[in-house]
This record gives structure tokens, sequence and C-alpha cells, in this order.
């Protein structure tokens, strides 16, 4: 049978970029649809009732939504390269180490740089413990997969390449080599890895959305 | 003991229930360790330095944590018996995704439910019912959201139950009059033991929110 891989995911999103790169590592072709964010398509929401996000994957018509969803789905499905462990519990870690990624680190990098004076020091301070944390879990490890890149990597990528971008354009130093030295070289390894640096968003393009976003907030 | 497990739980918290059903489920034995969250153990702060909170799950001195995380590691390990994921990857997929809405959703909106007053508490019961409606929509006609058989999403929900009567008498309001589908299926899975077992009287749970309300309104 013919298989139909599709997904529905925007340019700038990291939660839409970690899908990307899951399907290249794996070598699945797939059918790439942008979403304007601001004007959802009739589809997306159709496929994504609940809550209406990308990126949503569409596999031979059923859709799965929400990324880790997504990407343990990929794993279970196309079993080349695997990015999970294949042991349970250190699959238990690594399902971990997302979850905290997402529910914690993620946002609070991202609040960090976008906070209001009275508010910076201490979300800045709230970001540099989770950093503190991911620098203490990655310690010698090259990836936090091991030699491999794994899907806290693929799931944590938003530090090494997005927060690096906006740090710079809002003016905030959260992530530095001489703060987080394991976790600086993580980035630059991360970023610099053939198929993941040819599936991250056009850096001038990132920094143009920020750029503007800082402009409108003052 | 046979499966080396240990639990690290408190008995009011529904994430610790969700891995006490599970472990149920499974028919494996454990030790139960009861934490106080005020003076953490010296264990609990080893096993999860990270988040320092319960549940922890310790496998021959190895922990897991994150009450989802457990339940899925307890699937894949002991897959043999009473499997709480579906071997389909979509059917696993979508388990996974209401899993993941319940865990986003029941647990900050209830506690504002039984825990606030005034508009928050009233936009909170406004929004648990929606919440629960979709959740009655996923439900449908079946007997358990994993179908004929109880799942992970169960699972994940089920503890919330304990919450019902303290929320309906804090908040004034029917859940069952709202969402009698819902209601049914909590019915249904407190017939199973491994539930029956794993969740606190709601009557006993509601002194014990009481009492928590009150404490976070002192401050």
């Amino acid at each position: 049978m013919a298989e139909e891989v599709k997904l529905f995911g925007m340019w700038g999103s990291p939660f839409s970029r970690r899908i990307e790169i899951a399907l290249k590592l794996k070598g699945v072709s797939y059918e790439y649809i942008e979403e304007d964010l601001q004007n959802k398509s009739p589809l997306l929401l159709k496929y994504n009732p609940v809550h209406k996000k990308v990126p949503v994957l569409l596999h031979n018509g059923k859709p799965i939504a929400e990324s880790i969803v997504i990407l343990e789905y990929i794993e279970e499905t196309w079993k080349t390269n695997p990015i999970w462990p294949a042991d349970p519990y250190e699959r238990a870690i690594a399902r971990f180490w997302a979850k905290f990624f997402d529910d914690k680190c993620g946002l609070a990098a991202w609040n960090a740089c976008w906070a209001e004076e009275k508010e910076k020091e201490k979300a800045m301070e709230e970001a540099s413990e989770c950093l503190k944390t991911l620098e203490g879990e990655l310690k010698d490890k090259k990836f936090f997969g091991g030699d491999k890149v794994g899907m806290v990597d693929i799931v944590a990528i938003f530090i090494a390449f997005w927060l690096r971008v906006l740090q710079e354009v809002v003016g905030a130093d959260l992530l530095t080599p001489e703060k987080f030295p394991a976790l600086f070289k993580w980035s630059e390894e991360l970023v610099g890895c053939p198929i993941i640096k040819e599936n991250l968003p056009p850096r001038d393009r990132l920094i143009i959305l920020f750029r503007a976003r800082l402009e409108s907030s003052k | 003991m046979a499966d080396d497990l240990i639990l690290l739980n408190l008995w009011s918290s529904p994430f610790g229930m969700r891995v006490r059903i599970a472990l149920a489920e499974k028919g494996l034995d454990y030790e139960l360790i009861e934490e106080d969250l005020s003076n953490k153990s010296p264990l609990l702060l080893k096993m999860n330095p990270v988040r320092k909170q319960i549940a922890v799950l310790i496998n021959k001195g190895r922990p897991i944590c994150e009450s989802l995380i457990i339940v899925q590691y307890i699937d894949e390990v002991w897959r043999h018996k009473s499997p709480l994921l579906p071997s389909d990857p979509c059917a696993r997929a979508k388990a996974r995704f209401w899993a993941d809405y319940v865990d986003k959703n029941i647990y900050a909106i209830g506690k504002l439910v039984w825990g606030a007053t005034g508009e928050i508490q009233e936009a909170a019961k406004k929004e648990l019912i929606e919440c629960f409606k979709v959740l009655e929509g996923e439900l449908g006609d079946k007997p358990y959201f994993g179908g004929d058989s109880f799942g992970i999403v169960d699972v994940a929900l089920i503890p919330f139950y304990s919450w019902f009567y303290a929320m309906e008498t804090c908040g004034n309001f029917s859940i069952v009059a709202e969402c009698p589908k819902l209601v049914s299926w909590a019915k249904r899975c407190m017939e199973r033991e491994s539930v029956s077992k794993s969740l606190p009287d709601q009557y006993k749970m509601y002194c014990f929110l009481l009492e928590l309300k009150t404490k976070f309104q002192a401050q």
C-alpha cells in the first residue's frame, strides 16, 4: 500500500520542527503543509479539534496530535534509526526528561527572554535553574541520547537553536559557554549535525520574527 | 519482595493513585511508603532530585518518576498481564493523546474548583464541565476509554473521581447532572478492585482538601 504521510506545521515552531527532524532522521517521506496560525486551515481544525495546534501528523488519513505523542508514534511505526532507547527503563528516563523540558525548561527560557523589567530577575533565575538541571543531566555526554542524537535532544532543540537566536535579539545572556559549558557545547554539536541543520528555520527569518515581537511589546 | 518494587506515595495524591491502580491491575507486589510532603524523606529527595515529588516507583533500586511515565513503564515491563495500552501504534497514540489531555487539564482546573472562591472558582467550574464533556465525547458508548478494556486514559482520569464530592460541595454544583455519562464510567471503574482499593473515600478526601484550602487561605 502506498503510504501517505503529511505534516501540518509552522516554519518557526520548535514543536513542528521536532517532527520534521524525526521524520528526516528516519528517512520517512512526507508532504509538508505550512499553516498560518493566525488563520488556521479547516483541515487543521478538523484533524486537531481539541487543541487546534500544530504539529499534526497525518498517516494514511489518521491524525496524530501533540508533539511527544507524535514522536512516540513515529518511533513505533518506522523502525529505522531508533531515536528512543530500546530498554524500558532508559525509555522512562528519556520520557521524564522530555516532560521536564516541555513542562518547565522551554517555557522558563522563553519567559525569561520576554519578561518585563520587574519580573526579569526572577524569570532569569528560574530559567537558569532549569538549564543547570539540564547541564547536570548532560554531564560529559555528547548528546542527551549518548553518542547519538536521541529523542531528548530533539525535544530540547529549542534551547540549542531558538533560545540562542532569541537571547541575542532581546539581549539576555541565558545560555553562555561560561555559565553552562556542557550545554553550550551540546548546542553547537546538535545544530551542526547534518540532517538537523538542514531542518532548522532560517536564522535571519527567525531574527525578523523575534525582532517584530520585541518591537510590538514596547 | 518478588518484583522488587517500592512506591513513594501520598494517600491523597491522584498521581499516586494512578500508579497503585496500574500495579494492582498487573497483580504486582510492592512496598508502599507514605511520604510527608512537609518533611520529604532523604529517599524521595535522592530518587527524585529534579522534581522532589511523589509518585516515585523504585524498581530494583532504580527510580522512575512522573505518574503516567511510571504507568507506561509498568505496562511495558509487565506486558503479559492486563495491557493498559493497545498494541496498534495509532490506537496507542490516541490513548497517549487523551492521557495527556487529562494531565494538562483536570488537576489544575479541579484544584481551583475545590480550592478557589468567587469568580476564579466559577470560571474553573465552567472549564471543568467543558473538559468533562470533551472527555464524554471521546468515551462515547465505550465502557472504558480503552474500549472494552480498562486502559491508561481510565487510569489517568479515575483518581480525580475521589475529588468529586469535594468539588461538588465546595463548588455547589452537581457533576452527575452535567456529565451523567462520565459519572457512569467512574462508577464502572470503581467496580474494579484495583480502583476501589486505590481511591480514598470521597468524604475523607473532602475533609482533607478543606483543611488544605483553609491552610492556603490563611497564608
